[in-house]
């Protein structure tokens, strides 16, 4: 099951990311900041890799996504 | 009990930041949030630990870590457990601070580095936490490193730009306190005594292994300024009461080590005097 931007325009050109592990579809022009709204973690505590490389914060809503982008979104859990 | 008059241990400075409280406490393995909660405001820390996770995408249920943690009361220590090199664990350190960095909390000056070596012993791999270390400084970072008791190791990290050099009393969740008192105390000479090239103000804090209060006793006795801890008090059967115990035993080689023990003797030493016992009775 893999979550969509909707209204997104044409599917077919959608761009493919592997998010967590999870293959995501998303249209061509989405930026990090409409990946996590898509996933509804607009307003959960999360940091994002992009390709192995932190994407800042506060650079979410300006740092564009490119079909075959591995991303990971980490949260805090328990630890020792 | 605490009384008015009753010392406190003098803040912990590591890097940048002053902590209050010399226990510090691991977030991970309770057997429910308000578990955790008791424990940790039972232990009386100010400081704890966390690790850094996928997020969950379309399970997400039940609450989280962050909804249970309170974080305007606690300065979170993010870990890079799991991380079994270099690299990886210098991403999950950047990426630990991003969210602390969002959360508004001190914490993300900050990294517990751990460098793993493998899974079963979870013992430090030293050539990638060296590494991991060296890069983590370089990028801004306290690092507090998690190593194996080696001396000569910590000095290494020591001398790499490390915040605190935090040494395993034992292998982390094994319970079996400080295996090698000796080499802590040779670490303890290395970092903190001037005759040593140490400096009495570097931070060493014992990390993991812990299993009874005695073992943070013993930690603090044998110069530690701190001891971080989290199974010893998560698995206890009762964790908030052990909790209490460890703040106590915290406080008890704090002060113990502040106070200056006696010199061990072979033969006995009265403390009640000689003079004026009173005599057998004649005839008797």
């Amino acid at each position: 099951m893999a979550p969509r931007l909707t209204g997104g325009g044409n599917i077919c050109d959608a761009m493919k990311l592997e998010v967590n592990g999870t293959t995501v579809e998303l249209p061509p022009e989405a930026t990090v900041e409409m990946l996590l709204a898509a996933l509804d973690k607009a307003d959960t505590p999360c940091a994002v890799e992009r390709n192995g490389t932190l994407v800042p914060w506060k650079t979410r809503g300006g740092t564009a996504l490119a079909d075959g982008d591995r991303i990971e979104i980490v949260t805090l859990v328990g630890g020792g | 009990m605490t009384t008015a008059t009753a010392p406190t241990a003098t803040p912990l400075r590591i890097g940048e930041r002053t902590i209050d409280r010399r226990l510090i406490v691991g977030t991970g393995k309770y057997a429910s949030w308000d578990v955790m909660q008791r424990a940790l405001e039972a232990s009386g820390c100010d400081t704890v630990t966390v690790a850094v996770r996928r997020e969950r995408l379309l399970d997400e249920q039940g609450r989280s870590l962050l909804d249970a943690l309170d974080l305007d009361r606690y300065t979170v220590l993010p870990n890079t457990a799991g991380c079994f090199d270099a690299a990886d664990a210098v991403r999950v350190a950047r990426l630990g601070r991003d969210l602390l960095e969002q959360l508004g909390n001190p914490g993300a000056s900050w990294v517990k580095l751990e460098v793993l070596g493998d899974r079963a012993t979870l013992l430090p791999d030293p050539v990638g936490t060296l590494e991991a270390c060296r890069e983590l400084v370089s990028d801004g970072f306290d690092v507090l490193c998690y190593t194996s008791d080696d001396p000569i190791m910590a000095a290494r990290i020591r001398d790499a730009g490390a915040a605190s050099v935090m040494p395993a009393g034992s292998p982390i969740g094994s319970g079996r306190g400080i295996a090698n008192p000796a080499a802590i105390r040779i670490i303890h000479d290395l970092l903190k005594d001037p005759e040593h090239g140490g400096d009495p103000d570097y931070p060493l804090i014992v990390d993991a292994g812990v299993g009874t209060p005695s073992d943070v006793t013993m930690a603090m006795e044998l110069g530690a300024d701190g001891v971080l801890l989290n199974t010893g008090i998560a698995h206890a059967a009762d964790p908030v009461l052990m909790a209490t115990a460890m703040r106590a035993a915290c406080d008890a080689g704090y002060f113990g080590r502040q106070a200056g023990r006696i010199g061990k003797k072979l033969y006995a030493s009265a403390s009640s005097p000689w003079s004026g016992i009173i005599e057998s009775i004649p005839g008797e």
